[in-house]
């Protein structure tokens, strides 16, 4: 029976796990038929197997031993077991053997370093040459790598206390079969606290590295699947690695996670993806069957995501009703052109912005109640004479909305450069209290990155908000019935239903509409 | 002059940084002198860990030159706030960056060189390298008065000092940089790296003050490139190989796989910030308004950069307590940023009463917050 099973678990780790429970019955019976002094030959099982067995051994609290039952089956001359006195201990909460892992020798006749940083905890489990802290000597800060694969179990130093080389750092719980072996494979051990692996099983056939190497490849976008490894089992060394990379001479390497699987990159190497990104990423079809072990990943919400949640959540009180147009800007695209080198000259860019602002704020003039504010109880209304209105800008941290104060008396270059200001401000994020507070209205470009209807939210205490599409050519109609080539933009605007009514608002958005697509009628109402 | 570059230099360099054992393709099996061209400090710092990281470093030595645009370059275990005014950092546009080593703060800009000695752990040996470094510079004008201290600086003329030094030590390789002041901006110097925040307390690695004084004030001779020069040919000397500079761009995938990242990862805030030592602020200023001058004390406790503990004190009923307290929700957990806070201070004011009198009550508290940060 054991000879069929033997050939049986050298295939899959999973099988042989799966077949872990009679199999620790098997080597218990095997341990107590035997004698203590007996010796346990992995001669049927796999090396790995014994160390799954021996790694579920160590996790289980307690062990019952089973006896008679099994006994009589074993043929003792085919059982023979190598034995491992340390492993098999009565008390079984943790077989492991603990360590203590002194400082070294840091050089240049140091004895003392100050610990500055732990990057595990007790309780973490730790690879060989993982980091496990940062001390620092005079000037010189160093890296404390482990020797062994294992589990913390003791820090012996607190922050910023003294460290002595030669005296223990932690202690390390390791797995004793395997000894202090320079590249060994690692057995499924629980979720590593800062490193996330993905056994790549490709066609049953797993692929051994240690994780040091493991870290390397994921940092270059390398599937070691495609690394020809030339260690000891066909191990992939870090040499393997580098010599694979050598080869990609000219190979442009891919800069982001692709749709593939890829192991998660730790917090501190993955930006906050901009939406461009998003954009120009193509689903990459994939062919052969994926493990994938990405787990979900939970932070608290703050800054100015925090902001922003408040923002709307008070936003929602506000009852919305939307209404949008198309306007026909070709002849302020003409005119732009024409101002943009003037604007240029006196040191300002010229967008299409500052003429949006400048006629919405003559709109205003005409229709006051979309720049008011209504109180928290809605009994009164307040008319805002500045027309202070809002810009919303996308920063590398999110969404922020400075305004340009008093548009009512700016000239359109005066919005432009003011507009520049806050630009390089906002970017810089170095905008003030001043500049982010008392708007009074609010546009949004969003076109800039694309899109063409929106459904803009209201930011309280304001009662409106404007949302433009992007600029496109499109043939329209002109009054002769010719067609033509129209520069179209879309404008969704949102506004307050308890004050404004819907022919408020479309009788706003028909006059602004006319300010921007007949632009030499802003000149009648310039004050 | 003696620096040489091609694409067929570039390309020896990549094969002798990437093939350890099997054995190297160029002529010149030794020790390696390469020089950046770029001026960036992240770019920089991150060809130094890519280094660190990837070359082998057992039968040859490396250095590494390079220079920085403007840039304040703090330690491992620094604390920024503590170190330099953050402030004018960010009105004059000089970059923050942290490198990997320890050791203190130093103000780098294009009259600053900076050497990055390479060596195994084993040869790791900051006085050697230093020695080496008066050596060129005697070599080049043999009545310069410097010398090293035991603290590892090269002083001028035996008061101003002309070099600091750090060092990084990894499981088999180690580096030891160090600046050279030929022609830097004095002036600039020593106001970015005075902090105007009061009230810190950290355990965080403090820096030491000292005079400083560029070589080009003692000789107009010296430029960055005579010197850069000097160094190169003492070094080539010293581990016999040719006086030969390899020009590196740190942007190049190609030669350096993996850089891009690394240099992404020095200009996250997580790194430049958020490695900051747990400190706490506790701090008091004074606030005019209209008539009357406001006592105003404020406690923080940051950690990772960001704020864990966050207490106001202000004069009674000045602001109403609720918005007080609703600031002081907001502030917790968000980075100790000037960015974040006056953008939670001024959402904060769009739920609530519009109040002229208010508003400007709540931004007057907003900037002298900001100020701290």
């Amino acid at each position: 029976m054991l000879k069929t099973h033997g050939k049986r678990y050298e295939t899959s780790r999973l099988e042989i796990v799966q077949r872990f429970d009679v199999l620790l019955v098997i080597i218990f019976a095997g341990v107590l038929f035997s004698g203590s002094s007996k010796k346990i030959i992995s001669k049927f099982y796999s090396f790995e197997l014994l160390e799954v067995c021996i790694h579920r051994v160590r996790s289980c609290s307690s062990i019952r031993f089973i006896k008679s039952k099994y006994v009589c089956v074993f043929d003792k001359s085919a059982l023979k077991f190598s034995h491992q006195q340390r492993l098999f201990r009565t008390s079984a909460v943790s077989c492991g053997q603990i360590v203590q892992f002194k400082l070294s020798d840091i050089g240049e006749g140091i004895t003392e370093v100050t610990v500055k940083e732990w990057y595990i905890k007790e309780g973490d489990s730790v690879s060989q040459f993982d980091s496990i802290c940062e001390v620092q000597s005079d000037k010189a800060s160093v890296t404390i790598t482990s020797r062994y694969d294992g589990v913390i179990r003791k820090l012996h130093y607190n922050l910023d206390e003294i460290a002595y080389v030669g005296k223990p750092l932690v202690d390390i719980e390791i797995d004793a079969s395997k000894g202090v072996a320079p590249e060994e494979d690692v057995v499924e051990t629980p979720p590593m606290s800062h490193e996330e692996h993905t056994h790549q099983e490709i066609k049953g056939h797993k692929t051994l590295a240690t994780p040091a190497v493991r870290r390397l490849a994921m940092e270059n976008n390398i599937k070691l699947s495609e690394v020809v490894g030339t260690g000891k089992d066909n191990r992939i060394l870090k040499e393997d690695i580098l010599n694979y990379l050598a080869k990609q001479t000219g190979a442009i390497l891919p800069p982001s996670p692709k749709a593939e699987i890829i192991p998660p990159l730790p917090k501190s190497e993955t930006l906050p993806a901009a939406p461009k990104d998003k954009a120009r990423k193509i689903p990459v079809p994939v062919s052969r069957p994926i493990v994938f072990s990405g787990k979900d990943k939970t932070e608290p919400v703050t800054g100015f995501q925090k902001a922003m949640v408040k923002t709307m959540s008070a936003a929602l009180k506000i009852p919305h009703f939307g209404y949008c147009d198309e306007i026909d800007l070709t002849q302020l695209v003409q005119l732009r052109e024409e101002l943009k080198p003037l604007a240029q000259i006196r040191g300002v860019k010229l967008s299409f912005m500052p003429f949006f602002i400048k006629a919405a704020s003559l709109g205003l003039l005409q229709y006051p109640i979309l720049n008011a504010s209504l109180d928290e109880s809605c009994q009164n209304v307040t008319y805002k004479a500045s027309h202070n209105i809002g810009v919303a800008m996308d920063t590398e941290q999110g969404l922020i909305v400075p305004n340009v104060k008093n548009v009512q008396v700016l000239s359109v270059f005066e919005i432009a450069s003011e507009l520049n200001r806050l630009q390089s401000l906002g970017s810089a994020g170095q905008l003030g209290t001043n500049d982010l507070t008392g708007g009074t209205f609010t546009l949004s470009n969003i076109g800039t990155i694309g899109g063409t209807y929106t459904k803009p939210v209201i930011l309280p205490p304001e009662v409106a908000i404007g949302a433009l599409g992007k600029i496109q050519v499109l043939p329209r109609f002109n009054g002769k019935g010719e067609v033509f080539k129209a520069q179209i933009m879309n404008v969704s605007w949102s506004a307050d239903h308890r004050i404004i009514d819907g022919a408020t608002m479309a009788r706003f958005s028909n006059l602004w509409k006319s300010y921007l697509e007949n632009p030499a009628s802003m000149l009648l109402d310039l004050k | 002059m003696v620096l040489q570059s091609s694409l067929k230099n570039c390309l020896q360099l990549s094969c002798i940084l990437r093939t350890p054992k099997a054995g190297f393709r160029s002529t010149t099996s030794g020790s390696l002198i390469i020089q950046s061209i770029s001026n960036d400090v992240y770019q920089n710092l991150a060809v130094e860990d890519w280094i660190h990281d990837h070359v082998n470093l057992e039968n040859r030595q490396v250095l590494f030159l390079w220079r920085n645009s403007p840039a304040v370059v703090i330690g491992r275990h620094q604390n920024p706030w503590q170190e330099c005014n953050l402030r004018l950092l960010r009105q004059k546009s000089i970059k923050l960056a942290r490198r990997r080593s320890g050791g203190g703060t130093v103000y780098h800009d294009l009259g600053n060189i900076n050497l990055t000695f390479f060596t195994t752990r084993k040869k790791y040996e900051r006085m050697e390298n230093l020695k080496l470094v008066v050596k060129a510079l005697k070599a080049l004008r043999p009545q310069l008065d410097v010398h090293v201290t035991d603290r590892y600086d090269i002083l001028l003329d035996g008061q101003y000092k002309i070099s600091g030094t750090a060092a990084k030590l990894g499981r088999t390789t180690a580096y030891h940089h160090c600046t050279l002041l030929c022609n830097a901006d004095k002036f600039v110097l020593s106001s970015v790296l005075k902090s105007p925040y009061k009230g810190l307390k950290s355990n965080a690695t403090p820096s030491v003050p000292a005079s400083v004084k560029n070589l080009f004030e003692e000789d107009p001779s010296l430029t960055c490139e005579v010197l850069l020069d000097a160094i190169a040919e003492e070094y080539a000397t010293q581990h016999h190989i040719d006086h030969h500079i390899t020009l590196i761009n740190p942007a190049d995938e190609t030669v350096l796989p993996g850089i891009n990242n690394k240099t992404k990862e020095l200009q996250t805030w997580e790194w430049v910030y958020g490695k900051t030592p747990k400190f706490s602020i506790s701090t008091c200023f004074n606030m005019v308004y209209k008539d009357s001058v406001l006592d105003v004390k404020v406690d923080m406790d940051v950690k990772h950069g960001r704020i864990e503990v966050c207490n106001i004190d202000l004069p009674e009923q000045w602001l109403p307590p609720a918005l007080c307290s609703e600031l002081v929700k907001s502030l917790v957990g968000s980075k100790f940023c000037p960015n974040e806070t006056t953008m939670l201070a001024t959402t904060l004011l769009r739920v609530c009463p519009q109040d002229d009198e208010l508003h400007n009550r709540w931004s007057l508290l907003c900037e002298n917050m900001v100020m701290l940060m």
